[in-house]
């Protein structure tokens, strides 16, 4: 899983108001290169929640990006190259995922997070 | 073949041996991509050369996700079975893959996805496999979390295979209570086999980019696929037991004593003893009552 999946998933389990961002745990991660497209990246921009994606960033090992970002800086070709590594270069492999709200635990097994709600959280 | 939807859950019915095929099999691998590029069509996505961002539902082995990759796009795709996500890890697509279930709702945030595709999944929903399942609960939480994540205007091309009439009624019923605008876009509707319903959605009010596109082949066009299969080479051809017969040419007066006397003369010509032409021949029975 990619953090740019992260920056978009949210936890659904019946009751929670704000389920995002989902906490990461990471405990496995690879990386793997990716052609920089600037155009998806501007793109992308407006739609990134930064604070988490600095956050998960963080959370596997990569502190490279600014705490606060606004789409100015989309002209440096440094910061394109940091966001576009956070963004779709960092691929989690194990760990977890989970809910702000409710504590509830999502697993990432080979890199596929398990999003299978129980019965009675639906 | 009776419908997968009737065999086993979706989790259970696509097990190992299933999703293999979805790597064997070069018929199945060739379909899914003409499938997955006619939804992507569909989409209408701006033509400026930008990736998006789209979600592929029900993404199995990543078959169609792979057209998607192809055209630069990105992707996540949800599926509920384990092994049909092993199968594309293996494949290692480009996409994201979530194991989920689409009935309990999508989990994303609003507005941040750019379109959807769905190939061969909706109809699932179709169907209570345990008993907490209602289907029309699960298709309401997949429609409406699919219309909350999608971006305004974005579109979301679902492929499926309906049973019959009604169920293809309450998924679009589902959909436009969820707000979307669209309606069903039938490829090749005069094929049996290369048949293909596709549930064009848009999100947000209808306006003339809501217009449905033309489904493939509605003017008596032929599809590649039925010139291409030839009949003589396949061994069973027939599927359906009620299958419908060619009719009988059964006129309201019969065939009449013009056609009668011409096969007499016929039999006779070919040497046969054949009872003369009299004023009886071919006469008319009385109405008895």
């Amino acid at each position: 899983m990619r953090l740019l999946t992260h920056n978009m998933l949210a936890s659904n389990v019946k009751g929670v108001t704000n389920g995002f961002p989902l906490r990461l745990e990471a405990e496995k991660w690879a990386e793997k290169e990716v052609e920089l497209n600037a155009d998806f990246l501007r793109h992308m921009f407006s739609k990134i929640e930064w604070k988490a994606l600095a956050g998960a960033a963080r959370a596997v090992g990569y502190g490279e990006l600014p705490d606060e970002a606004d789409a100015s800086m989309l002209d440096s070709e440094d910061f394109l190259r940091r966001f576009h590594h956070a963004l779709l270069e960092i691929h989690v492999e194990e760990g977890a995922l989970v809910c702000p709200e409710s504590g509830r635990r999502f697993p990432i097994n080979k890199g596929i997070p398990n999003m299978l709600l129980h019965e009675d959280e639906i | 073949m009776p419908r997968p939807e009737l065999q086993a859950p979706p989790d259970i019915f696509y097990n190992e041996a299933e999703a293999r095929k979805y790597t064997t099999s070069s018929r199945i691998i060739e379909i899914q991509a003409r499938i997955s590029q006619r939804a992507l069509e569909l989409l209408a996505l701006p033509n400026d050369g930008v990736p998006r961002l789209l979600l592929d539902i029900g993404c199995g082995s990543g078959l169609s996700g792979e057209t998607l990759s192809e055209n630069g796009h990105h992707w996540i795709g949800y599926d509920i079975s384990p092994s049909m996500l092993d199968v594309a890890m293996e494949r290692e697509v480009d996409g994201d893959l979530l194991l989920a279930d689409m009935g309990q709702g999508l989990g994303l945030r609003p507005g941040v996805v750019d379109g959807a595709i769905s190939i061969s999944a909706v109809q699932w929903l179709c169907y209570a496999d345990k008993s907490s399942h209602e289907p029309r609960m699960r298709l309401k939480a997949f429609f409406g979390s699919l219309y909350r994540c999608l971006a305004r205007g974005a579109r979301a091309v679902l492929q499926l295979y309906a049973e019959n009439m009604d169920q293809s009624e309450m998924i679009m019923t589902y959909a436009m209570r969820a707000g979307f605008a669209g309606g069903i876009v039938v490829d090749w509707p005069h094929s049996s086999k290369a048949r293909k319903a596709y549930l064009v959605l848009t999100c947000g009010p209808p306006s003339a980019q809501t217009s449905l596109p033309k489904g493939k082949g509605e003017d008596g066009e032929m599809c590649s696929e039925d010139e291409e299969s030839d009949d003589e080479n396949q061994t069973v051809g027939i599927y359906e037991r009620n299958r419908p017969r060619k009719k009988l040419k059964i006129n309201k007066n019969g065939k009449g004593r013009g056609w009668v006397f011409k096969k007499k003369e016929q039999m006779r010509k070919k040497g046969y003893n054949v009872p003369p032409d009299t004023k009886y021949t071919a006469r008319k029975r009385k109405a008895h009552f």
